[in-house]
C-alpha cells in the first residue's frame, strides 16, 4: 500500500471495508428526507401521467384524464381573441379609410392592432420607433417627408403592394447615370455640386453652375427643377435636409453613379386586410400623416 | 512489427489526406485535410525515429505522462474557451465587435459554437479524459491498459478539437447544437472514443482491487452513453467524400427529438456523470475523509443514469413535439431531482468532520462551491422543465444562465480543484506555488459566476415577460428589438462576470506554471503501482 488509509472519526458508522488508493466509504443509510422526497416525486409523476397525455401506445398515446392538449389550448386562446375582435375588424374593413380616425373606438383598436403589426413585421427595417435608418435607405416614418405620399390611401397602397417588389408594386427606376455612361465623370461631379446647392449645403459654386444645366436635362423630370421631388414616381425631394441614402458629397455621388433601388415587400399575401388597414392607420398617426 | 504497421497506417492516412485536400470542394474541408495530413506526417516521423528502440517494462509504474499532458491541455483549452466566451458576450452587448472585416469568420454566429465546443469538449473533455486516466489507475492499482493507447486518445482528441474549431470558423457545421462537427470529424471522434473505452475498460479488467470504485461506475457510464448518443445523433450521409456537407438521416420533429435526446444527455452524462466521477475521487482525497454513504452512491448512480436518458423532451416543450412526449420529459426531469442531489449530499457530507478545512484550504473551498452550484443547477433544471415555468423561460437568457451556473460553477470549479490537486502530484512538487493565488482565483471565479447567473436571470425573466405581454385585444405589446434593447445593461454585467472568471483561470495557469517551474521537488516517488 502506498497511501495510508484515511483517518476516520470515532463514533462513526462502519465503513464498507474496502479501500481504493486510501479512499474508504462509510455505510451511512440513505438520508430519510432524501428518500421521502424521491418517493414523493415518483408518486406525483405517476399521478401526472394519469392526468395528462403521457404513455405512447401502438396507435396513439394515453390522452390523460383531464383531456389536456396544448394545441387545443392555443387554438382556444386565439379563437377567443378572434371572436372578441371579429365585429370591430369587420367595421375596420368596411370603413372608409379616412373615416377610421373619426370613430374613437375604431381608432383606438386600429392603432393598437397597427402597433402590434408594425412591431412584428415592419420594425426590422424601419426601426421599433419607426425612425428608419438614415443613410441606409430605410425611410423615417415619423416626419412629413413622404416618398410615395402620406395620406391614408397612399400608405395603404404602399403597404398592400410594396415597392419595386412585384408587378403590382409601386415602381420607378433611376438610371445609373455614371455606371451606364449617360454622364461622364466631370458631369457627375458638376451635377452633384448642384444637388448639394439645392439643399443649401456647402458646395463649389462654379461646378454647381455647370451642373444646373445637366440637372435640368437629366434629373428635373423626376426630381423637379427646384428639387422638390415627385411623389407619383417616388422621386425624393432633394431640397431638404432629409436623405434616404445620405446627403454627403460621397453619398450623393454614389446615388448618381450607381442609382439606388430600394424595395419593400408587398404585404397583401402575408397580412389580412384589417391588419394592413390597422398598420396604415398606425403609421399615418405617427406624426407625418397627411 | 507493430511499429511498421503503425508507419504504414500513418503513411496511408497522410497520403489519403493529401489527396482529399487536392480534391476538396470547400475551404473548411481543405484546411482540415491539410491539418490531418500534417498530423499524420508528424506522427509518422515520431514513430520512425523511435522505431526499434527497446521498450522499457513500465508495468510497475502508473502511466502519468499522458495525465500530465492532459492537465496542460485542460488548462490551455479552458483559457481559450473562456476567452472566446468573453468575446462573444461582448459581441452581444456591443454588436460593433462583429467587425466588417471578420464577417463570415469571427462574427458571433461562427464563434458561438467555437466557445461551446471549446469549453465542453476541449476543456471538459480533456479534464474528463485526464482525470479518468488518473483515477482508474489509482483505484484499480494498475497501469493504464493498452501501452501507448493513452497517447492515441490524448492526441486524437486534440486533433478532433483543432479540426472542429477551424471547421466552425471556416463554415463547416452540421448545425446541431453541441454536435456541430461534420461527418469526418464525427468519425474521428468515434475512433478516439473507442480507444478511450478500451483503455478504460482494459484497466478495469486488470485491476488488482476486488471491487470497482464508485468513481469508475460514473466514468464508465459516461464513456458508454456518450458513445451511443454520438452515434445515433450524428447519423448522416455525406454529400461528397471530398466535402464537409452532409444530410441528416432524420427530419423535422424526429430530428429535433433525437438532437435534444443527445443534447440533454450530453449534459447528463458528459457534464454530470463524468464530473461526478471526478468528484467521487478527488473530494475524499483532498478532504482526507471517507465517502459519506456507499448506499447513497449506488442508489443515486442507478437512479440517475436510468432517469436522465428520458428527460430530453423538456427541451422541446410547446413545439411540434406531441404532448405525450413533453409530459414524459417533464415528469422524468422532476423525478431526476433527488437522484441528482444524491451526488451533492455525498460530496458535501464527505466533508463532515472536516469543515474546518474550508477556512484553511482554498482547494476544498473550490470543490465545495462547485458541489453547491451542482446542487443549485440540478434543482433549477427540473424546475425549468415544468411546462408552466418553461413557457416563460424557454428561448430566454434564463436558459443561458442555467447552463453557465452549471458549467462555470460545477464543471469549472471542480476541474480547477482537480488541477490544483493534481499538478503538484503529477510533477512531484512540494505543494502549490501559492495558495493565496488559489484564493484569488476562487473569489474572482465565484463573483464572476454570481454576476453571470444573476444578470441572466434578470434578462431571462424580463424578456420572457415582455415577449408574452399582450394588450386587451390580444395584440403584442413589445417588439423583439425592444427586448434586445432592454437587455443591454445586463449584457454588460454578464460580460464583466465572464471577464472575472477568465481572469481567475489565467491566474490559475500562472500558479500551475510556477508550481512546475519554481517549487522544490518532493522527495518521495509517488507514481509506482502498489504491489498488491
Amino acid at each position: 500500500m502506498c497511501a495510508k488509509p484515511i483517518k476516520k472519526e470515532p463514533r462513526q458508522v462502519e465503513t464498507t471495508g474496502h479501500q481504493w488508493d486510501g479512499i474508504e466509504e462509510y455505510n451511512n443509510p440513505l438520508p430519510r428526507w432524501w428518500v421521502w422526497v424521491f418517493y414523493a416525486t415518483i408518486v406525483w409523476g405517476i399521478g401526472y401521467t394519469i392526468a395528462y397525455p403521457a404513455w405512447p401506445l401502438i396507435k396513439e398515446a394515453t390522452p390523460g384524464l383531464l383531456g389536456a392538449s396544448t394545441r387545443a389550448d392555443v387554438k382556444a386562446e386565439i379563437k377567443a381573441f378572434d371572436d372578441a375582435n371579429a365585429a370591430i375588424k369587420e367595421r375596420l374593413i368596411s370603413a372608409d379609410l379616412d373615416a377610421i380616425g373619426a370613430d374613437p373606438e375604431l381608432a383606438a383598436f386600429a392603432s393598437r392592432a397597427g402597433a402590434a403589426v408594425f412591431r412584428t413585421n415592419c420594425s426590422t427595417c424601419h426601426g421599433s420607433g419607426a425612425a428608419g435608418f438614415e443613410g441606409k435607405g430605410y425611410p423615417n416614418l415619423l416626419d412629413n417627408d413622404w416618398l410615395w405620399g402620406g395620406t391614408m390611401e397612399d400608405i395603404h397602397l404602399t403597404i398592400t403592394h410594396g415597392i419595386r417588389h412585384n408587378d403590382d408594386s409601386r415602381y420607378s427606376e433611376m438610371p445609373k447615370f455614371g455606371a451606364d455612361g449617360i454622364l461622364d465623370e466631370t458631369q457627375v461631379a458638376q451635377v452633384v455640386e448642384h444637388v448639394l446647392s439645392l439643399s443649401g449645403q456647402e458646395h463649389d459654386a462654379a461646378l454647381a453652375a455647370e451642373g444646373a444645366t445637366i440637372y435640368l436635362d437629366n434629373c428635373s423630370s423626376c426630381h423637379m427643377e427646384d428639387g422638390s421631388g415627385e411623389r407619383a414616381l417616388g422621386a425624393p425631394a432633394l431640397n431638404d435636409q432629409i436623405w434616404l441614402y445620405g446627403g454627403s458629397r460621397a453619398a450623393v455621388t454614389e446615388s448618381v453613379v450607381n442609382a439606388r433601388f430600394g424595395v419593400m415587400p408587398n404585404w397583401n399575401e402575408r397580412l389580412s386586410e384589417d391588419a394592413i388597414r390597422a398598420v396604415a392607420f398606425y403609421v399615418h398617426g405617427l406624426g407625418g400623416g397627411e | 512489427m507493430w511499429d511498421y504497421l503503425k508507419l504504414a497506417g500513418l503513411g496511408l492516412v497522410a497520403v489519403c489526406a493529401a489527396i482529399a485536400a487536392n480534391y476538396a470542394h470547400d475551404l473548411a474541408y481543405q484546411v482540415n485535410a491539410i491539418t490531418v495530413m500534417l498530423a499524420a506526417g508528424i506522427a509518422f516521423l515520431w514513430v520512425l525515429r523511435s522505431a526499434g528502440d527497446p521498450k522499457p517494462n513500465l508495468q510497475h509504474e502508473y502511466f502519468d505522462e499522458v495525465v500530465r499532458a492532459g492537465a496542460i491541455a485542460t488548462a490551455f483549452w479552458g483559457a481559450v474557451g473562456f476567452l472566446v466566451g468573453v468575446v462573444i458576450a461582448l459581441q452581444l452587448a456591443f454588436p460593433q465587435l462583429n467587425f466588417e472585416w471578420a464577417q463570415g469568420y469571427l462574427n458571433f454566429g461562427r464563434l458561438r459554437p467555437l466557445h461551446t465546443s471549446a469549453v465542453i469538449f476541449a476543456f471538459g473533455g480533456n479534464a474528463l479524459i485526464m482525470s479518468s486516466f488518473y483515477i482508474v489507475q489509482r483505484t484499480c492499482a494498475a497501469r493504464l491498459f493498452g501501452g501507448s493507447l493513452g497517447w492515441f486518445v490524448f492526441w486524437g482528441w486534440q486533433l478532433v478539437i483543432v479540426l472542429a474549431a477551424t471547421g466552425y470558423v471556416l463554415g463547416a457545421t452540421q448545425s446541431k447544437e453541441y454536435a456541430e462537427p461534420v461527418w469526418y470529424v464525427d468519425i474521428l471522434i468515434t475512433v478516439v472514443w473507442v480507444g478511450f473505452l478500451v483503455a478504460f475498460m482494459g484497466t478495469l479488467f486488470k485491476r488488482k482491487e476486488p471491487h470497482i470504485y464508485v468513481a469508475n461506475w460514473f466514468l464508465l457510464s459516461m464513456i458508454l452513453t456518450v458513445a451511443m448518443l454520438h452515434l445515433v445523433n450524428n447519423a448522416a450521409i455525406p454529400v461528397s467524400i471530398f466535402g464537409s456537407a452532409q444530410v441528416q438521416l432524420y427530419a423535422g420533429v424526429q430530428d429535433a427529438m433525437v438532437q435534444w435526446w443527445y443534447g440533454h444527455n450530453a449534459v447528463g452524462f458528459f457534464l454530470t456523470a463524468g464530473f461526478l466521477g471526478m468528484m467521487y475521487y478527488f473530494v475524499p482525497k483532498q478532504a482526507e475523509r471517507p465517502v459519506y454513504s456507499y448506499k447513497l452512491s449506488i442508489i443515486h448512480f442507478w437512479a440517475l443514469i436510468f432517469l436522465y436518458i428520458w428527460a430530453g423532451p423538456h427541451h422541446l416543450h410547446y413545439t411540434a413535439l406531441p404532448d405525450w412526449a413533453s409530459t414524459l420529459g417533464m415528469v422524468f426531469s422532476v423525478i431526476l431531482w433527488m437522484p441528482s442531489w444524491g451526488g451533492m449530499i455525498n460530496g458535501l457530507m464527505t466533508l463532515s468532520g472536516a469543515w474546518d478545512k474550508l477556512r484553511t484550504d482554498p482547494i476544498i473551498r473550490m470543490m465545495v462551491v462547485s458541489i453547491g452550484f451542482y446542487g443549485m443547477s440540478t434543482f433549477e433544471g427540473p424546475m425549468m422543465s415544468i411546462k408552466a415555468v418553461n413557457s416563460l423561460s424557454h428561448y430566454t437568457d434564463w436558459t443561458i444562465g442555467h447552463v453557465h451556473s452549471g458549467a462555470l460553477g460545477w464543471n469549472g470549479m471542480i476541474t480547477f480543484g482537480v488541477l490544483y490537486y493534481l499538478v503538484p502530484r503529477l510533477w512531484n512538487r512540494q505543494g502549490l506555488y501559492s495558495l493565496k493565488l488559489v484564493s484569488w482565483h476562487f473569489w474572482l471565479a465565484t463573483i464572476g459566476i454570481v454576476l453571470y447567473a444573476s444578470s441572466m436571470w434578470v434578462t431571462g425573466i424580463m424578456e420572457g415577460l415582455m415577449w408574452r405581454e399582450v394588450d386587451a385585444n390580444g395584440f403584442l405589446v413589445n417588439a423583439f428589438a425592444d427586448t434586445v434593447a432592454a437587455k443591454f445593461p445586463m449584457y454588460v454585467v454578464r460580460a464583466a462576470g465572464g471577464l472575472l472568471f477568465l481572469t481567475g483561470a489565467l491566474i490559475m495557469c500562472w500558479n500551475l506554471w510556477m508550481t512546475v517551474r519554481a517549487q522544490p521537488v518532493r522527495a518521495s516517488q509517488h507514481s509506482a503501482v502498489p504491489a498488491e
